[in-house]
């Protein structure tokens, strides 16, 4: 197989307070057009004022991934028509953007892989048009909502360090997991706020890009689709041709949107309306200074408790569960068992109903007292397993859960020793059988003795007493 | 009274011996009665002036503090943005275009209690050097109504030279305020690139654009110019310096000045008329204490080449916002897309547009855009870096305004080029940002004459102190053409 050599554009919205380049709010379910100026509109003789607290994000971001700050960037118009361009061309940068030669790293099957970042700039967004088909198949208009028109964009270019499908999705999470970690965008791929093109080619060959997928699905079933058209093109001895190709989510399948030949010509010249933007170093630090801990740094810290790599990449990778993993560790959990039973029973909970850690009533304090009482004996992990159940759907203590559905586990050995002889009473045959050697069945005495005590008695007890009665002839 | 200095009424009505509606009402008057020869409006508003006039007589009736510029009428020329009158910039595109918002200069105005009586007529988008782009109407020049009151800023200039306003803003990207300034007999002033807030101006250059001051004498001008000046958070060239009093440091001394000429550019093009006129501006600058100098501007002659790769790369650019989508003209009968585009602009745009547009969509092209674009900016540069040096030598620079006198209508419709001409001496300053002032210095065969004098960036009190000087020493200010004094008999 022809090894594929894939790089990712991605665009993400920020969710400042006010939009790129005026004062109108930044707000995804307002009424259309009604967060609009002068200056997003693009109306004869408005000017655009760059925004602050936008600057503020992308130096986070380009901290986050290593990337050098550029002490000097400018902002360049990139012209073409188009009903949702207001002016006629979107101010973005070029060949001075405001960060590069940054990296990421990814938690694979095979260990950690670092995928470069080329570089991280910002932009405008346009804004956002539904068009008559959508609406009702017969008419012939497109509508235009400006409020999304200068919504602050950055867009995050890879290195083509990502060799699989598998890892284009790992970079997408990561870099998702680092936005929402710094809390300056809701990095959400199915309202747009997380946007991705594509560029593959196999072996370094001719490269195509695919544009605008919308879901960590699309991305990976269109890589998938195009590593195998581009195979298959190979294998005929056929060329690939430079070019857009745009990915048909029902049909599974990508398809040619334009050739190199008829890329447009942006004509790039910069914007005379902006100062050229200087970052002042100590506005750096000062950012740096606030950054919460990274998702890198988590993983970092939770394999050092124990975890696997991937493990810790998944907890670390969902701030929520983060948090909620952090707290726990604060209250004194052992992190290895903490992560055992969120990564299982919880997250099999969480995903089965589709909801998030912060959404359920179990509380850090909750999942360490239930620990504590796994620990102490009181009941086993498989009653555990329904006790957490109880505690996610109700957020009652563990003791009180036990208690009400007297779910204790059985320690006296004088009731686990008379269940277990009247198992061996009961069942003379196998009796003789594990004696002359078949040893799976103590199996099937533990399975009896258990559903005599109602699954309470405690199988540490119950198995030092099996055996002694078993080995006693 | 209309004839009187705009500083001198100023003063009777903030003692009430003018009340604002008298002078508003006496303004009009004169105005309408020349606008049927002159035409230098394309929309007058006299009901609003009226109705300010009444609110700053209530104001002053009541002891209430009114700005530095209450009760006088004023013109607006129609690319900057008025919420009150449409703003066409004279052009089919946005012929009934009203903008939901006023520009910078036009709140700064009405705070300091100036009437705004019309919106001035223009070349379309403000390029061209005669006014006859306008797709509207032709404007004459009040010294003789066959020929052209320069342009862009055209009506501006005409309404202060026949004194249908006391004062009027223009805007100035390559010459568009002092060419017409010059040919009208007036004084016309382009600050410091980022001196006066863009917003509000419709983009055409936006790193030449400059909002510029008409007005037939210094004191008028300088305290029009210092009114509208300032740094503004909304136009994030603006400079943050503060706007020193230049009506008020017109008295102080300029200090003994070199003013340096230019020579090796005062050749070519440059008529004998105008090359007359300007030398004996310089004895009287000589006369007034000043010491002439040569100095060289070794790339002012690439100026125009320059510049017509510049401007038109970013026009190019700033009108493809007219798409008929939004707002402004919208084609009839378009079936797609980008039939809608190419009619609406086909008809919307006249003729000197589309040819900059297309200029400047091919100086950005790829492949074309490092010969082109990027050369001029190298050059845009080395102008710039042309007068820092020279500068260091003298403390101002004189040269012509234009190279010729006010020509004929119709003349140079034909001939770009030679209407491109028309700024070589005003284009230079232009490119490299700075302050300049053109000051009426003759009248040859009748016509107006005009001369710049170019400080050093925000050196506008100096160039404001040097003019007063040349104007009391000339004579030359508040000049009658004759049309005026005809009609005023």
């Amino acid at each position: 197989m022809l090894k594929p050599t894939i790089g990712l554009e991605v665009h993400v919205q920020l969710k400042t307070r006010s939009k790129m380049f005026c004062s109108c709010p930044v707000e995804f379910k307002a009424e259309p057009n009604t967060l609009v100026c002068p200056v997003c509109l693009g109306l004869p003789g408005s000017l655009p004022v760059l925004n602050r607290q936008a600057v503020e994000y992308t130096i986070a971001v380009a901290l986050a991934l290593h990337c050098e700050i550029q002490p000097f960037s400018q902002f360049h118009r990139k012209n073409y028509f188009y009903p949702d361009l207001p002016k006629g061309y979107q101010i973005s940068q070029y060949d001075l953007p405001f960060s590069r030669n940054g990296y990421l790293i990814i938690e694979t099957e095979e260990g950690e892989k670092r995928i470069g970042i080329q570089r991280v700039h910002m932009e405008e967004d346009t804004a956002k048009m539904i068009h008559g088909e959508s609406i009702s198949r017969t008419s012939g208009y497109s509508l235009i909502d400006f409020n999304r028109s200068g919504v602050p964009l950055l867009e995050i270019v890879s290195r083509p360090d990502i060799s699989s499908p598998q890892e284009a999705t790992l970079y997408l999470m990561e870099l998702r997991s680092i936005l929402r970690t710094l809390g300056v965008s809701t990095a959400n791929m199915e309202e747009g706020a997380l946007r991705c093109d594509v560029n593959i080619s196999l072996e370094r060959g001719t490269r195509t890009e695919i544009k605008n997928l919308n879901s960590f699905h699309s991305v990976r079933k269109a890589l998938e689709y195009e590593i195998k058209r581009q195979e298959e093109v190979l294998k005929e001895k056929g060329q690939v041709i430079q070019e857009t190709r745009h990915y048909d989510e029902r049909a599974g399948v990508t398809l040619s949107m334009r050739t190199k030949e008829e890329a447009e010509d942006y004509r790039y010249f910069p914007e005379p309306d902006l100062v050229p933007l200087k970052i002042d170093p100590s506005w750096i630090e000062e950012v740096r200074s606030r950054m919460p801990e990274l998702p890198e740094d988590k993983r970092k810290r939770y394999k050092e408790l124990g975890l696997f790599p991937q493990e810790a990449a998944t907890i670390a990778n969902n701030p929520e569960l983060a948090n909620f993993f952090d707290s726990c560790l604060s209250l004194g959990a052992p992190g290895k068992e903490v992560a055992n039973w969120l990564l299982s029973e919880v997250m099999k909970y969480l995903n089965a109903r589709n909801l998030s850690i912060i959404e359920v009533p179990l509380s850090p304090e909750g999942l360490v007292e239930f620990l504590t009482v796994l620990k102490e004996g009181t009941i086993s992990s498989k009653i555990g397993k329904m006790v957490i159940e109880e505690m996610l759907q109700t957020g009652d203590g563990t003791r009180e859960i036990i208690e009400r559905k007297g779910l204790a586990q059985i320690s006296d050995p004088v009731l686990i020793k008379k269940w277990a002889e009247e198992v061996i009473k009961e069942n003379p045959d196998q009796v003789s059988q594990y004696r002359q050697g078949k040893e799976q069945l103590f199996g099937f005495f533990v399975g009896k003795v258990m559903k005599l005590s109602g699954g309470k008695a405690n199988p540490e007890i119950l198995n030092r007493i099996l055996k002694e009665l078993l080995l006693r002839e | 009274m209309i004839f009187q200095p705009a500083h001198k009424i100023l003063r009777e009505i903030r003692e009430r011996n003018l009340s604002p509606v008298e002078v508003v009402q006496a303004t009009l008057e004169w105005a309408q009665k020349l606008e049927g020869k002159l035409r230098s409006f394309l929309v007058l508003d006299p009901e609003g002036a009226l109705a300010k006039a009444l609110m700053l007589e209530e104001k002053l009736k009541k002891g209430e503090e009114v700005g530095p510029l209450a009760g006088i009428p004023v013109a607006v020329k129609d690319n900057i943005c008025t919420r009150r009158m449409t703003t066409t910039c004279g052009s089919r595109i946005l012929e009934n275009f009203l903008p939901p918002y006023d520009a910078t200069v036009v709140e700064k105005l009405e705070r300091a209690g100036a009437i705004i009586i019309g919106k001035t007529n223009c070349d379309e988008f403000a390029m061209g050097s005669s006014t006859e782009n306008s797709a509207f109407f032709k404007t004459a020049n009040p010294w003789d109504i066959e020929r052209v009151p320069g342009g862009s800023s055209g009506g501006s200039a005409t309404s202060v030279a026949s004194y249908q306003v006391f004062l009027a803003l223009g805007s100035d990207t390559g010459g568009s305020v002092r060419q017409p300034a010059s040919f009208c007999g007036i004084f016309g002033m382009k600050p410091t690139y980022g001196r006066v807030s863009r917003y509000g101006l419709v983009a055409f250059a936006s790193s030449l654009d400059q909002i510029g001051t008409f007005a037939r004498n210094v004191p008028d001008l300088a305290l029009l110019t210092e009114v509208i000046s300032g740094h503004d958070p909304r136009d994030s060239t603006s400079l943050p310096e503060p706007v020193p009093s230049y009506s008020k440091e017109l008295d102080s001394p300029a200090g003994t000045l070199r003013i340096g000429v230019p020579r090796d550019l005062l050749q070519e093009g440059l008529t004998p008329e105008v090359k007359e006129a300007f030398e004996d501006a310089l004895k009287i600058f000589e006369r007034a204490g000043f010491a002439i100098e040569e100095i060289s501007l070794p790339h002012a002659s690439y100026g125009i080449p320059t510049y017509y790769l510049i401007a038109p790369a970013e026009a190019s650019a700033n009108l493809a916002r007219y798409d008929g989508i939004r707002f402004g003209l919208r084609a009839k009968g378009e079936e797609n897309l980008i039939s809608l585009y190419k009619k609406t602009r086909g008809e919307g745009f006249g003729a000197e547009v589309k040819r900059r547009i297309m200029l400047g969509t091919f100086a950005l092209s790829l492949g074309y855009r490092d010969a082109f674009y990027v050369k001029a900016q190298k050059v845009r540069t080395l102008i710039s870096q042309d007068f820092q040096k020279a500068f260091r030598k003298v403390g101002l620079i004189a040269l012509p305004t234009s190279p010729t006198l006010p020509f004929k209508l119709g003349e140079k419709v034909q001939d770009p080029l030679s209407m491109y001409m028309s700024d070589l001496y005003t284009i230079p300053i232009s490119l490299a940002g700075l302050p300049a002032i053109s000051i009426p210095i003759a009248l040859k065969n009748g016509l107006p004459v005009g001369m710049q004098i170019v400080g050093p960036a925000l050196s506008e009190s100096l160039i404001f102190k040097a003019s007063y000087l040349f104007e009391r020493e000339s004579g030359l200010s508040n000049l009658k053409p004759p049309i005026v004094e005809e009609l005023s008999a």
